[in-house]
Order: structure tokens, then sequence, then C-alpha cells
């Protein structure tokens, strides 16, 4: 029971042919050959596997992909790490996971900056609580998350900075 | 000259991590070849049993499965080598754990694999598992491993034991526990096996050890060393996880490569990787002190018994380590241990950072609050009374070189917590939240010790290019530590090299001789001394080089990193790349391999007195906690904790293992409860067995202190584990200076500390 299935992936327009209840992740990683999509437990509880979903009214939120079926992104876009880095510019996020040493083994890292990103999207001036929060279901087994906060808490000033001078 | 070293001491940013922001690095389930298949394995469903028939007929009819394999496909020999050799590849009459591989399917996707192993059928006979340690040394119980179920045991004793108690004013003892720990590292376990042309195979895959795990292939497919090769990926974590167990994955995916000639994928499921991989061990330990009323110990005797699970593997070695720091890091004259790894049905025990030691701390740092509480003297003029120092001795009698700075990490902690204030403070009678302090302390043998000496040895390989960059391969592996940065710092600052020009090459046991584990926190000082030998020879060359173009005959060399000088004139320079195309036109060999052996140790097994290692590490850490009483919830608000490591390569690189390993140390304390029922781990999920998230972290305040052995690399001893040692039980301490209820098991979830104040 294949069915066609239309979404943007970093902006590109993809059609896959498959099960309506594969999984986001399974058809990332497998059939996209997206594989900077991490698959840490399929069942929804390391992070490893975010992704950032909009909406159709631009609403956008990080999500885990192995918990998404892909009969439910028809039509809308996803954005991996991948869809990041325009051209070959670090994002000032993944900047400042660098910067502050916030990235040990890296398998959560992918999830972590697209968590990040997905928060400062939505809530530029997050308070610690707030940063937390949005990261506690992405899990780090190397870092203690102390340089995680750090790299995210750069990663605002950065990303303000950047909009100021845009406007400007 | 401002300063004597250029790179090496400097926090620069790790070589590794572009390619993992951007996503493009490559785990082993990233990886893809033509036509490959893939595999999954068929597992007990009881803990101990006979295997009557393995019934195949029905999966292998499925669509899209190629074969299934049993023991009896295997051409070599059925089990990997690992000290004792009992653990099977596949299990060939008898299964002894929940979990342990039967068979294996190989078919053209993973889901097609896993179905196919569902309608694997075994029918067994059932037998009595012993799941108890307790029970397993009982004469009556059931044997699964020789004929008392003891993996191994070690005995240490030093002066007089009975006299030692014999001259006691006051003695402590107690009894404690400790749980599994899962490690958890974010990248299950996986490999791929490639056929090659010449009938040999390659390896890939997420590990520790590529030479255990060329080891246990070259054992399952009975081929010649030289027709396997071995490539560590990109490793999503270890932690110990996958030190030994990688070869149990490795030999199943080279045996599917083998015998179906094509590519294989194996990669676990987090289920499969919960029951099949190892854990840390539960620990046992019975431990009495006796001291004087003046507070010195003078006797302590211990009985610390470790749950193996159903095949040895690295128990023995992890039982050694725990025995020989038994006792502490206390000057202790008269000491008695006795120490037991038991053979269970149950999932088998591996290494896990720390190894043997946090069991053991656990136990030792309790009672040493107990004892104190009883002397009236506080915990920390107990700990300074007794603590190792320069020239004291271990339990093994062993002697401590003046590498140590243990009582500077010992104060800094205490000074950066305000331990002594928050210790002492009393808590409001009313008030449902408590706060407490909390201290232990440690020290942590470098290395693999007289227990690993026959391995303790590492080669390198290091090539300047024409264009002046550089190229090491080494035998030890990154796995997120930084052990690659921390290479290159050091290649670069002996070179003169600039760092951003050195690459650590993806390890391959067909680029450098074997090089043993990557474990015991011994990459900085057994890779990093062998890297530092090679570069040694490269930069004899260039310096040469130099003085010619200095129209020298003789004289020192300098480097500031980038370009080189004589003493006699530093205001002239000559730039690195101008002496390295230098050495090219004139066709100097700027390559060379480097190699390190261990310094000598020793251990008598009938005593256990001996020189156990050549260096040690030594730490104390301070927990401030917050505990409801009501709930039983435990906040930890703080954490300080030291470390005397020799010398901080990279200091960012150290905090940050500090900060993992506190963190580690945390969940093993609080919230880390593995379940079992009949041998059966119920709770095999991130949902179910709870590591540490954002909102459990404290503030942490890491300490370095750098007290340099002369052996180490610029003065380094070592850092991975020690982190994980301390913190568990300084909460624990914490804990009981809080609420006043003393914690006797580990992990303290909230219903023990309930069940501690319902007993009060
Ligand atoms: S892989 Fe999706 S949450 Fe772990
Ligand atoms: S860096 Fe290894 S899990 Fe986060």
């Amino acid at each position: 029971m294949k069915k066609k299935i239309t979404f943007y992936l970093n902006n590109e327009k993809v059609v896959v042919k498959c099960h309506p209840l594969k999984t986001l992740l399974k058809v990332l990683r497998e059939d996209l050959n997206h594989t900077e999509v991490k698959n840490g437990c399929e069942q929804g509880e390391c992070g490893a596997c975010t992704v950032i979903i909009e909406d159709e009214d631009k609403k956008s939120f990080a999500t885990n992909s192995c918990l998404v079926a892909i009969g439910q992104v028809e039509g809308k876009k996803i954005v991996t790490i991948k869809g990041l880095n325009k051209e070959k510019e670090l994002h000032p996020i993944q900047k400042s996971f660098i910067d502050e040493g916030a990235v040990q083994c890296g398998f959560c890292t992918p999830g972590l900056i697209l968590v990040t990103k997905s928060l400062l999207d939505n809530n530029p001036n997050p308070t610690d609580e707030e940063i937390k929060y949005a990261i506690s279901g992405n899990l780090c087994r190397c870092t203690g998350y102390i340089k995680i906060f750090a790299a995210i808490k750069k990663a605002i000033k950065l990303v303000k900075k950047i909009r100021n001078s845009k406007k400007i | 000259m401002k300063k004597n070293l250029n790179v090496v001491g400097e926090s620069v940013l790790r070589n590794d991590v572009v390619e993992k922001v951007l996503g493009t690095a490559k785990y082993i389930d990233d990886y893809k070849f033509d036509g490959m298949l893939y595999g999954f394995t068929v597992r007990s469903t009881i803990s101990h049993g006979k295997i009557i028939s393995i019934n195949i007929s029905k999966a292998k009819k499925i669509n899209g499965v190629v074969n299934i394999f049993t023991a009896k496909d295997i051409p070599g020999k059925n089990f990997f080598p690992m000290i004792l050799n009992d653990y099977p590849f596949l299990a060939e009459n008898k299964v002894l754990f929940y979990g342990q591989p039967i068979a294996l399917v190989v078919a053209t996707n993973q889901e097609i694999a896993k179905e196919a192993a569902k309608n694997v059928f075994i029918e067994y006979e059932e037998l009595e598992p012993v799941l108890d340690i307790h029970y397993a040394m009982k004469k009556n119980s059931p044997k699964i491993f020789g004929s008392d179920n003891i993996l191994r045991k070690y005995i240490i004793k030093k002066g007089n034991i009975d006299q030692g108690f014999k001259e006691a004013d006051v003695i402590v003892e107690d009894v404690f526990e400790t749980n599994y720990q899962v490690h958890s590292y974010l990248e299950p376990n996986g490999m791929i096996a490639v056929p090659q042309p010449d009938g040999g195979i390659t390896v890939y895959g997420t590990m520790q050890c590529p030479f255990y795990v060329h080891d246990a292939i070259a054992n399952i497919l009975n081929i010649y060393h030289n027709k396997i090769r071995v490539v560590q990926t990109t490793t999503g974590g270890g932690f110990g996880g996958k030190e030994d167990v990688p070869s149990l994955v490795a030999g199943h995916v080279a045996l599917l490569a083998y015998l179906t000639k094509k590519p294989v994928k194996l990669v676990y499921t987090r289920e499969e990787d919960f029951h099949g991989m190892s854990k840390r061990h539960p620990g046992y330990i019975e431990i009495k002190y006796g001291a004087k009323k003046n507070g010195k110990i003078v006797a302590a005797k211990v009985r610390y018994i470790l749950d193996g699970g159903a095949f040895a593997t690295l128990s023995p070695i992890v039982l050694w380590r725990g025995t020989v720091h038994a006792v502490g890091p206390y000057d202790i004259p008269n000491v008695l241990i006795e120490s037991f790894a038991v053979a269970t049905n149950k999932v088998p025990c591996g290494a896990f950072r720390g190894f043997g030691q946090p069991q053991a701390t656990f136990a030792n740092e309790s009672l040493i609050d107990i004892l104190a509480e009883k002397l009236k003297i506080s915990p920390l003029k107990l700990r300074q009374i007794n603590m190792l120092k320069p020239y004291s001795r271990t339990a093994t009698n062993d002697k401590i070189s003046n590498s140590c700075g243990f009582k500077k990490v010992l104060s800094e902690v205490i000074k950066k917590s305000k331990y002594e204030k928050i210790l002492s403070k009393k808590n409001e009678n009313l008030s449902t939240i408590k706060t407490g302090a909390g201290l232990a302390i440690a020290f942590y043998g470098v290395g693999l010790g007289a227990g690993g000496k026959y391995i303790d040895r590492a080669g390198a390989y290091l090539q300047i290019q024409k264009d002046g960059t550089v190229i090491i391969s080494i035998g030890n592996t990154e796995l997120g530590q930084g052990v690659f940065t921390v290479i290159s710092q050091i290649a670069s600052e002996i070179l003169g090299a600039p760092y951003e020009f050195v690459k650590v090459l993806q390890p391959d046991t067909t680029r450098v001789p074997d090089s043993g584990p990557t474990v015991a926190s011994r990459s900085t000082l057994m890779s990093g001394n062998a890297v530092l030998d090679a570069a040694k020879q490269v930069r004899e060359r260039i310096d040469t080089m130099v003085l010619k173009l200095f129209n020298k005959s003789k004289g020192k060399v300098y480097s500031n990193g980038k370009e080189y000088f004589i003493s006699t004139n530093p205001e002239k320079k000559i730039h690195y790349l101008e002496v390295i195309k230098k050495c090219f036109v004139q066709r100097i060999n700027l390559s060379a391999t480097g190699w390190y052996t261990g310094e000598d140790v020793s251990f008598d097994s009938e005593t256990g007195q001996g020189k156990a290692y050549y260096s040690y590490t030594f730490s104390a850490t301070v927990a401030i906690v917050k505990v409801n009483i009501l709930t039983g919830v435990v906040e930890v608000k703080k954490i300080v904790s030291g470390h005397d490591i020799g010398k901080a390569i990279n200091p960012k690189l150290c905090e940050a293992q500090i900060e993992g390993g506190v963190i580690q140390s945390l969940g093993y304390a609080l919230t880390e409860n593995l379940v079992l029922k009949n041998g059966i781990i119920l709770n095999p999920s991130f949902a179910g067995y709870l590591i540490p998230t954002s909102m459990d972290i404290p503030e942490i305040i890491p300490v370095i202190v750098e007290s340099k052995y002369s052996k180490g690399p610029f003065g380094a001893k070592g850092l991975g584990e020690s982190p994980m040692i301390t913190p568990s039980t300084a909460i624990a301490n914490a804990i009981y200076n809080a609420t006043g209820f003393r914690t006797k098991k580990l992990p303290v979830t909230p219903e023990i500390l309930l069940e501690l104040k319902n007993k009060k």
C-alpha cells in the first residue's frame, strides 16, 4: 500500500513513494540518504533524530522524526542540519557549538543544534529555564550539558547581532 | 621567549568537530555499500537452559531472507578472545542469559531480517537460573562457571590485619550495594563487514579497540591477521561499552559477510543494545575500618564482590582494579581485601568508565564519613590524616611517587565549594527542603597496570607532507573525548608545525601495530608518548636542516609554532614551510614510526603486593544537594570536582571530560536504575532507564591540578575515568548531611530515600 508523498526537504521539493506509516526518520535515512538525521533509539526518547517541521501556517517546531509518519508531512517543510548552512558558512549556532566545546562524540549534535534553532526562531530571548526545558528531550551522554548551555547562550547573542546588523 | 610551550596547554578548538556540526560525519549506520545485506541477531528468550532444537524453516521462507546461520556454520573458533575466552559468538547447546546470541539472520533489508529473527523457533529445556551472587557462591547452587561460579578472585594482604584491629580504638563496618549502570552511548553498537577479493575481510564500525576486534575476526573466520583490516568509524560515545562487546558484533557481521560473500551491516536497535551489550557490574561490598582515637586508620578489611553475569569477558580485570583501590586512597598499614567476580545467568558485565572503582568508592567513602562521625572528627580532617601523599604506600604496598597533587586537589575543592560551611550549617527543623554537603576522594591507577601489562604499549606513524601538513596514525580511538586533538597538539608542539596543519587519520589496524585498547585513561599517555617519539625523530632532521640554513654546525633550534630560530640569534627566523620545502628538495625523510611501552609494573597474586600501576591520578569531589523530604526528590545544586592529572594538554577538553563524567556519576547516584526480573531487563529503553537530561544539571566547577608525571607526555597522566568515580558518593554523603538518612545502596531513588526516612 505505497503512496506518493510530496514535501519540501531543506527547501527542495521531494516526492517519495512509500507506505504512509513509514517513519520520517526511515524515509530520510534510508530512501533519501539524509544520514545527518541520527537514529539513537527509534522510540522517541533521545532526540538524535530531531528535525524542524514547518506547517502550512508557517509555525515551525522541532520534533523527533522517528515518531512522525511520512504521511503526516505531506506538503510540509522539513529542515535537517544540512539545511542550516548556506554555501560553506557555518550557521551561528554551529559556530557557537564548536567555539564553546559543546561537541564531543557528536551523535547528539545535529539534534541539539536544530532544537536550538527552533527555540531561537520562536523565542529570540529565552530564559535559562526555557533553554533547559527546550533541550530536555535531547539526550547527550558525553558533555554533561554544561558546554551545550554555554553554546546556546553564545548563539543567542550571535543571532541577535546578525539580526540587528540586517535591520540597519 | 615568553613561554616554553606553543600549543600544549592551550585550549585550542577540536579538530574533528566541523563535520559533526555540519552533519557530514559518518557513523557506522551512515555507510552503505553496493549490494549490502542486513543482519539481525536471534537471541535467547530464557535466562538459563539447554538448546534442544533450532527451527529456521519458517524464517528461511520469508521473502528477502538470504540465509540463517548458527554456531555450526562458524569456520573458526567459537569464542572471542578475551581473558578467559569463555564467551561464544553463538550459543551451541546451552544459553546462559536472556539476550545471548544464538543465530544470525541475513536478509535484503533490516526489517525483513528482524521479522525473520522472530520466526526462528528455539526449543529449550529450561534450567534453574542463578540470579543472585550469594546464591551463586553457595555449594548447592547450579554451576554455570567452573565448579564454584567464581570467574576470578583476588586477595591483598598487607601487614597483620588481626593485630591492626586489636590496636584500633574505634571500629566501623557496613555493607554497601550498587546496581548496574548502562553506558547509554547515543550511538548503538554496530558494524559493517566487506569481503575482499583476496578472501580477506574489512570491518568498519563503532568501537574502542580495533585490535581486539581484529583478533576476534581472526578467531571466528580462521583466517590470517594480514587478511583482516579493521577501521574505526566516527564513534558516538563508548565509556567502556565499546571495549569488549564490539568483538562480538564484529565477529557476527564478519561471519555473515564471509559466508554470503556480500557486504553486511549489523546495527543494533536500542532495545537489543540494552539486552545484549555489557554493563557496569552490580557491586556488593562489606567493609570495615579500625582507627585510633586520633583518627589514624590502622586496619581495613574489605570483601568485594562483583556480579559478572553469564560470561567473564573483562570481569577479571575490572575486579582487579576495584580490588587494588578497594580500601580507598588511604595509607593503611594493615589491610585484607578479598574479592570475587561471580557468574550469574544475567547479561555479562564489562568495562564502564571507572572500571570497578565507583562501586568500591561508594563503600569506602561512605564508611569514612561514618567513621568520622563516630570519632567526632570532621570528614575532611579524617581524610587529611589518612590520605596518600608522596612516598606513602597503597594497599598493594606500591609507593606513591612525587607526582601526587592530592593535597592541593582537596584543598582547592574544599575552598571552591565552601564545603565546611555548608556541612556544619543546621537545617531548619520545619522546612521540608534540606540542604547538605558531601565529600568523596579517590585515587586512580593510570593505564592497564600490572593487570594488563603485556598489552600496555602503543605505536604511531607520523608523516609531514609536501605542503607541510602532517598526518598521524595512532592505535587509540577517538570516542568524543578529544584524543585526536590532544595528539595533534603534542605533534604540533614537538615538530614546530602549526596546529591547524596536523590531522589524525581514522584508526585502522593496517596503519600502526597493535597498540592495545582505548581504555583506562591511557590514550594521552600511551599514544601521546608514541607520537612524541615519532615527532622527535622528525624534528631532529628538521633541526639539522635549520642549522644548515643558518650556516651553523651545531646549536639548539627553537620554534614559536610557525618559525624556527636559534638562541644565538633569536631575531632571525625561518618559516616552517620554507624548511619543509628545503627538506623535500634535499630528500630528507620526514616520516617516522613511534613506539612506547609502559613502565614496568608487577603484582604478586598470592599476597596482592606489588607495583600495581606506574602512576596515579588523584581526585576529590564536593556535592551540594537539596533534598525534599516529603517527596524524596534530590536536587543537586553544585558539584566541585578536582583532579590531579599531571598536565592538561588542552584544559577545555579536560573540563569537558570532568563535566561529562560528573553527570554520568550523578545519574549513577540518583536516576539510573536498571530493573531485572528473572534475569530479564524490564526497562530496556531511555523511557524506563533514566539518564540525566538538561533538567538535572547542577552548577559544575571543574578543578585541574598539574602535578607532573615524569614519564608522561609533557607530564600528563590521564583523565577519562577519574571524574566518574567520586561524584556519586559525594552526593550520597551530601544526602546524609542534609537529612540524616544514610543510603547503603545506589542509586538513591526517591522511593529508597522515603523508605530510609520511614525506617528512621
Ligand atoms: S531516534 Fe528518535 S528520539 Fe531517539
Ligand atoms: S556529544 Fe556525545 S552524546 Fe552528545
